[in-house]
């Protein structure tokens, strides 16, 4: 047992003094962390079952970029989201309710909301929503104003609501205290802006001349009120705001149309890019080795079917089979995984492993073996497959990115498991959304960038063993 | 004597290969047809087209519902014969295997081509040419850089040179379509130099040599993701292989006697060493005609693997189209390895022993 352990610590130090083994060992033991992260810190079933629902989601702002990238560009913005809700016990709206009374009865109650808060950022944020919760037997009227840090007092909602949950989204264009707020830029400055002003800009934009054009319009610096007044006949009533001002960054990955943190999904799709890679590879090229070994061995007819069997698959376009199948079957990973390597293992290696095994099969030890009367299987599985395994590790571990690639394949074809998050899922969700085209950047990179890591690092660890344990070349 | 058995040897090989081809086709229209499910969505649209017609003629108005209801079954139950539909799914399984193997490729569910035809034979002629173009000239780029690069390589064997190219081999462990992506944001969303994807610019050009120079513009970013993420690995293969070859026996023995290294390179490596490189560049180059699904949807390519993505889309599949491109696929590759195998049994003794052999 020691002994064993001595000779795995020797051919350890043997490998890590090349560079390139480090480095794989390094970005896998990166990926190793991630997966525990993942596992601890987002539990699976919890995770999956939040990353449909989109309420969920609700207070993360839509499309930010990674917040590091503020240490390269400068630029002081916003990260996450200004939550003021009157639910939440800490931050957020002041609630004080005062009963309306005339002819000395108590006739309604009267509800302010008020709320206060900083913004010292150099850019707007993404988008400002507002919520109303509305709890009441009768109508209630109610009436929100912005006061920005200028004094200007912007009046976004005038409404008489029944009981319910009002969601608006107050960034958009042609919204009728844009309207008026136009209208006063103009009286103020006497020009019109070059352009149409959206819900943003009306909120938070610093009111000078930079607000004319948009191309110079800056956010307002300083402290904001929101004051929400509520009038109503219904003496229990309540009333509940929240309002979301969205920023522009967010964590290590940003986040994604859906509002997602897309960390959670990368740092995801690392056990299952790892798992499945490994597992495929490592079974298709036992069960290769298998059929290999039994063709060779039995010859005759059972090597005639397997190598008409071969031929048969290799026929078989693989990929669009395998989208039927798990179109057809709307396969999990772990399915898929079955698929994969059930269709995977046809093709050259058989012949090439068959070859070898052809080899073996005549060398002495075998012979040995058969003439001591060992079965037949017993000398296909533990003497023949083990005398070809150590030469056949470097190209197990060279050809596990291949089927990490495979599943973003599927993925991307929209074939992927919808109850799996994985890098490619997330790419498939990225080029939807064309990312691309609208420059979503860090939407296709942070996938990217992990599926980039995940091969070079099975890639430069396969290429270094392959040099260590099969010097071919050493000798010349 | 020799005609004789190079006759019975081709014969052999023909008929394995026949067979080959006849059960993947068959085994690719039984998970398409996912074993009859699929016959029994178009029942349904054909009964649910029949009904509504039914209800909805004018002319039939005057009919009792009964009638109308035996009138109605009447029709499908000939659309049904007519279509074949009315056998059980056993059968039909063979009725499509002939008309597959016949290369009566029949109609596709709803996928058509650019003139609307919905024949599948249409729609694979169409989309052929695309494919073939941008994949044949990435491989043969791919082939003879390979190949050149290997040769040189290995004459240098141990040189710097040697050690970048080697040192690159795990930029191979990613397909082409990823560096397509990669290549997509760097030369078309960030440098703006190069076109998004297509084949052609949006109104195509009149003049046909200016169409000819739009389309190689936009052969440009996906032929160089594929040399990205194919060559490296190739290169180390091709000089790997002819170092080890470089060591036979007769090769050192050339070498021995003064022959000039690029006689021996000549005659004592690629001569011997051609075929299988040949072969293996055939396969290649004929599966490349499938097209390649992922590569040709990133770049927009108008060829079969754009067919292949569509038909195989979990909204709205079109299983014919699937088979219909197996069908060619197979009927390729089947003819092409058998011409390899006549051609190298003229050629090779070695080979026509084995093959006989076997």
């Amino acid at each position: 047992m020691s002994q064993a352990l001595r000779g795995i610590i020797k051919s350890a130090r043997v490998l890590l003094r090349y560079k390139s083994f480090t480095l794989g060992f390094v970005i896998l033991l990166l990926m190793l962390a991630l997966s525990v992260y993942a596992i601890v810190c987002h539990p699976y079933d919890k995770t999956i079952k939040i990353w449909y629902d989109y309420k969920a989601w609700e207070d993360y702002p839509k499309l930010a970029r990674p917040a590091w990238i503020k240490f390269f560009t400068g630029v002081n913005e916003l990260e996450g989201t200004i939550t003021l809700s009157s639910r939440a016990i800490s931050s957020g709206f002041v609630k004080i309710r005062t009963p309306i009374a005339y002819g000395g009865e108590v006739r309604g109650v009267y509800i302010i909301l008020e709320a206060a808060f900083k913004y010292d950022y150099d850019t707007l944020p993404s988008q400002i929503v507002r919520w109303l919760y509305i709890n009441s037997s009768k109508p209630v009227y109610v009436t929100i104003t912005w006061v920005k840090p200028e004094g200007t007092n912007i009046n976004i909602s005038k409404l008489m609501l029944n009981q319910g949950e009002y969601y608006a989204d107050l960034s958009v264009e042609g919204l009728s205290f844009v309207h008026e707020y136009t209208q006063y830029i103009v009286s103020k400055f006497g020009v019109t802006p070059k352009y149409e002003l959206n819900g943003i800009i009306v909120l938070m934009g610093r009111e000078d001349a930079s607000i004319l054009s948009k191309s110079t319009v800056k956010p307002s610096k300083g402290v904001y009120k929101i004051i929400a007044r509520a009038e109503t006949a219904d003496l229990n009533a309540d009333v509940d705001i929240k309002i979301n001002i969205y920023g522009t960054l967010y964590g290590i990955a940003g986040t994604d149309e859906y509002r997602r943190d897309l960390f959670i999904a990368i740092a995801w799709g690392a056990p299952l890019a790892l798992s499945f890679g490994l597992v495929a590879s490592v079974l298709t090229t036992l069960v290769q080795m298998l059929i290999a070994a039994v063709s060779a061995w039995y010859g005759g007819i059972a090597d005639n079917f397997i190598q008409r069997l071969n031929e048969v698959f290799m026929v078989v376009p693989f990929l669009p089979i395998v989208a039927l199948i798990s179109l057809f079957y709307r396969l999990t990973i772990w399915s898929l995984l079955a698929v994969v390597v059930a269709l995977g293992i046809w093709g050259g290696s058989v012949k090439t492993f068959r070859a070898m095994f052809l080899q073996i099969k005549e060398m002495p030890y075998v012979e040995a073996a058969k003439a001591y009367g060992s079965g037949d299987l017993r000398i296909v599985v533990l003497y023949m497959i083990p005398r070809v395994i150590p030469t056949i590790i470097p190209t197990i571990v060279i050809s596990i990115p291949s089927y990490v690639f495979l599943e973003a394949a599927l993925a991307l074809l929209g074939l992927s498991d919808p109850t799996a998050i994985t890098w490619g899922k997330v790419l498939e969700e990225a080029y939807s959304g064309a990312a691309m085209y609208k420059g979503y950047y860090h939407w296709i990179l942070a996938p990217s960038i992990m599926l980039f890591l995940i091969s070079i690092a099975f890639a430069l660890i396969g290429y270094t063993l392959d040099r260590v344990f099969n010097p071919r070349l050493k000798e010349m | 004597m020799t005609s004789k058995r190079l006759l019975k040897f081709i014969g052999i090989r023909t008929a394995s290969v026949a067979i080959s081809i006849v059960i993947a086709i068959l085994f690719t229209i039984v998970v398409a047809n996912l074993g009859g499910k699929v016959d029994e969505i178009v029942k349904a649209e054909v009964e649910f087209y029949v009904w509504d017609s039914v209800n909805r003629n004018p002319a039939l108005r005057f009919l009792s519902q009964e009638e109308r209801e035996k009138l109605a079954k009447e029709m499908i139950e000939n659309i049904l014969r007519a279509r074949g539909l009315d056998k059980p799914f056993p059968i039909r399984v063979f009725i499509y295997l002939k008309d597959a193997l016949t290369l009566n490729l029949g109609m596709s569910m709803h996928l058509t081509s650019n003139t609307g035809s919905r024949q599948i034979r249409l729609i694979i002629a169409e989309r052929l040419p695309p494919t073939i173009l941008l994949f044949t000239t990435v491989n043969l780029l791919i082939f003879f850089i390979e190949l050149f690069m290997g040769l040189y390589l290995s004459r240098r064997y141990g040189s710097l040179l040697d050690k970048v190219v080697i040192s690159l081999a795990p930029l191979s462990s990613m397909p082409g379509w990823f560096y397509g992506i990669f290549m997509i944001l760097v030369f078309a969303a960030w440098l703006k130099l190069l076109p998004w994807g297509g084949m052609v610019d949006a109104p195509p050009p009149e003049d046909s040599l200016m169409y000819a120079l739009s389309v190689l513009k936009h052969m440009i970013l996906p032929i160089l993701s594929w040399l990205l993420a194919y060559l490296p690995i190739g290169i180390y293969n091709t000089r790997t292989f002819f170092l080890l070859f470089s060591t036979e026996e007769h090769v050192e023995y050339a070498r021995v006697r003064g022959v000039p290294s690029r006689i021996i390179e000549r005659r004592y490596i690629l001569r011997p060493t051609l075929p299988p490189i040949i072969t293996n560049f055939v396969l290649i180059l004929i599966s490349s005609w499938m097209g390649a699904i992922i590569t040709e949807t990133v770049f927009n390519w108008p060829g079969l693997g754009r067919l292949l993505y569509a038909a195989i889309n979990p909204a709205n599949p079109d299983p014919p189209v699937v088979i219909g491109v197996t069908t060619i696929y197979a009927y390729l590759l089947g003819v092409s390895v058998i011409a390899l195998d006549i051609a190298y049994a003229l050629i090779d003794p070695r080979i026509r022993v084995e093959g006989l052999g076997g």
